[in-house]
């Protein structure tokens, strides 16, 4: 097979890469880019572990062809704190425990800061709804959905 | 190690009981933490494995030649590439690797090693097994009849009566009284039937290992595992190497509950590595999970039950069948021994089976075995209180297990929480709380033994006085806090001057699996005597600094005092001022500790539970949901509480959704987490929590473990909610829709 040359942007910088036609933005991410941070539970767009944005749109990366990112802003994990300064909902989830393992964690926090960026008010509910497409077999979630409802409460206040 | 005397005026913690951010935090929430599928080496392959799709059939032969002459294969293995293993390692060898027979959908029978996936696909897809496919069962009822396809022939033990199948291995027995004449005593006996699907531990990070073996022998594994020296022993014995030429470190792990307290890929990793000589890494992917690693055992249970109108249970009897897949070992033994522990009974016998079928082998689930066992026994207390027009949670009250009280398996309680819990739960608003229609709510108890094992600590104090503490379980769910909090608590130092780090296997003796809600109890109990070695020698220093005896020098708050007047006046000596002139004094400070600890303590909790049954559809809402547990003394109460949380929500999964279905043909039909269906986000409620500490007094903060109790209550719990709102008795786990619908019709017909 050919190999597809990809320009983009992940979190924020040009990136180039070489991938095959078949090959999955979460392959790309975690082989060729070593962005590991965003993890692999399925592979079937079922648990959420590989959730990243493109051009600010939730998507699990497993059901993303590395070659549809062309021209894209892809934001990970791995671009969500501002240098040293962890982002809030970060930080809400080690103040709430909001982590056992941490496996799923990384794909929450993309998946909660893009339910903030278009909802800085939501409630419980809508939380929950929003979150469902997240597996996590730790926690019973509770601790998570307390921490992204603080996470936009201390946003709102920001 | 015992309790610290005077327990009973509380000891004033300053470290323990409080919530620190867990030290592993920053790298969990910012993806720079490394699990088992983010470890690369130079030179790397991929590693995959061929898999029977078939649920019984004989291997007559495998032909790997034209997958060896695919472009980029470098290794090729099946059975025959490995010693004769071990009689102890010979059936974890045989479902790593099948032999003989292919036992299940989903059972490897060969690998490859190659330079791409795709190589490795196109390899795997050249491979010829010949494959003699035989009659299989699944069912665990069937799989007990005479005349039912046999997996393995002589296997079964003398404790089997006679009548039942091949594949009926081992009879348990345990109990004391005489049941019959109990039952005679009571004013209601009610039996039941009940049955309950198999469970997987559903972790979200599928099973992954990179291994690399080279010519002189030396071997490197980077596993998620629960136990690195488990894998490391394991797969040394079936490689046939010293475990010493092993070194096994273990990444953070993204989920176990018990599934990773085996080795399935890794001995296959390090095949294909010394095959290759290259380093081979292997993930697995969800099917491969669902399919190949173990869920727990699905279960069908009689139990019989007597009670007097004042709520005494005269007598309970129970007949546990678990279907532990394709060898044996399934966990009826811990279920015939957890069922009625929560209960001071005269007359009490509980019977377990444990049976073989055509599916992956079971694994560890969280408490296992106990949650089914529980969900017979709370059941049918459940159904006779309503009977008898009783409350459910004064008759368990009446009826607890009490300090002093004689198991149902044999041992007598100590100090134990069990009454503590129900007496909260009582006491709570939840138990007051109005139902609207379709509604109702269910209690159940659980039990749990927590085990403690061998543990090897390491605790070396820096030059600059700050401390590291070396230990040798995985931290699947901020144990690594909890350690650091203990070793600052005995101390007298700081939180953040601790720094604990899970070792590798050759940096350590060895360290039982994290398993058995052991490693806050042992590992906490050998840090704590770690930090003690460590206090005596700071003590033994300052000694030598200040020309006094090492007896008359104590250590409080961090620091070395002399024992009173008469020991002289000197200024106390901080850790960091001992630390800093320890090269002069005698050389470097550490402590250790080695152990078999015993003593764990057993744990005991109530969950409550509000449900809505929609008749129309027969879908359950789960309302509001309410854990009380003994804890002993919590170390990190966020902790404690996630453990709480967590196992109750897996236990709600196990109760309405999750379930191994498998088609006639005896292929599992829903190996992903589209069809087996775990609790998410928008099922739930909040899980409300209630701690309880009843000091455990094997440990000197009196901590007991805490992590499994929390799944052996939900079953029942709502099994009993589900049939008080939907008016019938629900006797099926899962409780799905269709099954709660065809109840509710058959009780309105």
């Amino acid at each position: 097979m050919t190999r597809i040359h990809v320009s983009t942007t992940v979190n924020g910088d040009a990136t180039e890469f070489l991938c095959e036609p078949d090959e999955t933005l979460l392959d790309v991410l975690r082989e060729r880019l070593g962005l590991t941070g965003t993890k692999e539970g399925c592979g079937t767009g079922d648990c959420g572990a590989c959730s990243v944005t493109i051009d600010g749109r939730l998507v699990c990366s497993c059901l993303v062809l590395a070659a549809e990112v062309a021209g894209c802003e892809v934001a990970t994990i791995e671009g969500m704190a501002d240098g040293d300064r962890l982002h809030p909902l970060q930080q809400k989830f080690l103040d709430h425990a909001a982590l056992q393992c941490g496996i799923c964690t990384p794909g929450f926090l993309v998946a909660a800061k893009a339910l903030l960026d278009r909802n800085p008010d939501p409630t419980e509910t809508e939380v929950r709804y929003w979150l469902a497409g997240n597996l996590c077999r730790c926690t019973g979630y509770d601790k998570i959905v307390r921490a992204v409802m603080d996470a936009a409460k201390e946003m709102r206040r920001a | 190690m015992a309790l610290d005397k005077g327990f009973d005026q509380p000891r004033k913690f300053k470290v323990v009981g409080t919530r620190p951010l867990r030290p592993d935090g920053i790298d969990k929430v910012t993806g720079r933490a490394r699990f088992g599928a983010d470890m690369n080496a130079p030179g790397m392959l991929v590693g995959r494995i061929l898999r029977s799709p078939h649920a019984h059939a004989r291997i007559r032969g495998i032909d790997t030649s034209k997958a060896e002459k695919v472009p980029g294969v470098k290794a090729v293995v099946t059975r025959k590439d490995f010693p004769k293993p071990r009689p102890d390692l010979a059936d974890i060898m045989d479902n790593v690797m099948a032999g003989r027979k292919a036992l299940y959908d989903g059972h490897a029978v060969a690998a490859v090693a190659a330079t791409s996936v795709h190589a490795a696909r196109k390899a795997l897809k050249a491979i010829k097994v010949d494959y003699e496919v035989l009659p299989h069962v699944t069912d665990v009822d069937e799989a007990m009849k005479k005349g039912a396809p046999l997996l393995h022939r002589g296997r079964s033990d003398e404790t089997v009566p006679a009548g039942f199948s091949g594949n009926v291995m081992h009879r348990f027995e345990y109990g004391h009284g005489d049941v019959e004449k109990g039952f005679k005593q009571a004013d209601l006996v009610i039996e039941r039937h009940l049955k309950t699907a198999a469970a997987h531990q559903g972790y979200i990070e599928p099973h992954a290992c990179l291994a690399s073996v080279g010519p002189d022998g030396n071997a490197e594994l980077w596993v998620c595992t629960q136990g690195h020296y488990m894998v490391r022993n394991t797969c040394a014995g079936l490689l046939g190497i010293d475990a010493s030429r092993l070194r096994v470190t273990a990444s953070e792990i993204g989920g176990g509950f018990g599934g990773k307290t085996t080795v399935f890929i890794e001995p296959v990793a390090l095949m294909l590595s010394r095959k290759a000589n290259k380093p081979v890494k292997i993930v697995m992917s969800r099917e491969e999970v669902f399919r190949a690693t173990g869920p727990t055992s699905s279960t069908s249970m009689t139990c019989k039950i007597g009670m007097k109108k004042d709520g005494t249970i005269t007598a309970g009897l129970a007949e546990l069948r678990y279907q532990g897949g394709a060898y044996p070992g399934s966990p009826v033994q811990y279920g015939a021994m957890a069922c009625f522990a929560p209960y001071d009974l005269k007359n009490v016998k509980s019977i377990g089976y444990d049976v073989v079928t055509n599916r992956p082998k079971q694994a560890a689930y969280r408490a296992p075995g106990a949650p089914m066992g529980a969900y017979a026994v709370e059941s049918v207390i459940d159904e006779l209180c309503r009977k008898l027009g009783l409350d459910p949670l004064g008759v368990r009250l009446k009826n607890a297990a009490r300090e002093g009280t004689r198991s149902s398996y044999g041992p007598t309680f100590n100090q134990i929480g069990l009454p503590a819990t129900l007496e909260a739960a009582m006491r709570h608003p939840h138990w007051k709380a109005k139902l609207g229609k379709n509604q109702g709510r269910g209690v159940a108890c659980g039990f749990w033994f927590n085990f403690g094992g061998d543990t090897c600590v390491s605790m070396n104090v820096t030059p600059d006085g700050t401390v590291t503490l070396t230990e040798g379980n995985p931290d699947i769910g901020g144990s690594r806090a909890s350690m650091t909090m203990m070793a600052a608590e005995e101390l007298g130092i700081p939180y953040d001057q601790v720094r604990t780090v899970i070792a590798d296997t050759s940096s350590l003796g060895q360290n039982d699996v994290t398993d058995g809600s052991r490693v806050t109890f042992a590992v906490g109990l050998a840090t704590i005597k770690a930090a003690r070695e460590a206090i005596k020698i700071c003590c033994e220093r300052a000694a030598k600094v200040w020309g006094i005896d090492p007896d008359a020098v104590v250590w409080e708050d961090g620091h070395a005092k002399p024992a009173g007047p008469n020991a002289g006046k000197f200024p106390p000596m901080s850790l960091k001022e001992i630390a800093a002139i320890a090269t002069n004094t005698g050389g470097p400070i550490a402590g250790h500790h080695e152990v078999n600890a015993e003593g764990a303590g057993v744990s005991f909790a109530t969950h409550m539970v509000d449900v809505e049954v929609d008749p129309e559809t027969g879908a359950v809402k789960v309302l509001r949901y309410t854990v009380f547990q003994d804890a002993g003394k919590a170390v990190h109460p966020s902790y404690v509480e996630g453990q709480f949380q967590g196992g109750a929500v897996q236990g709600i999964g196990w109760a309405l959704n999750e379930e191994y279905i498998y088609g006639a043909d005896g292929r599992l039909q829903n190996p992903g987490f589209l069809d087996y269906r775990i609790p998410v986000c928008s099922d739930l409620p909040m899980i409300d929590t209630v701690i309880l500490e009843i000091p455990n007094p094997g440990h000197p903060y009196g901590v007991r473990g805490v992590g499994e109790t929390s799944i052996v209550p939900p079953l029942a719990a709502i099994a009993n909610a589900v049939s008080a709102a939907a008016g019938v008795r629900l006797t099926e786990l899962p409780m799905s829709p269709p099954k709660v619908l065809k109840a509710i019709g058959a009780a309105r017909a």
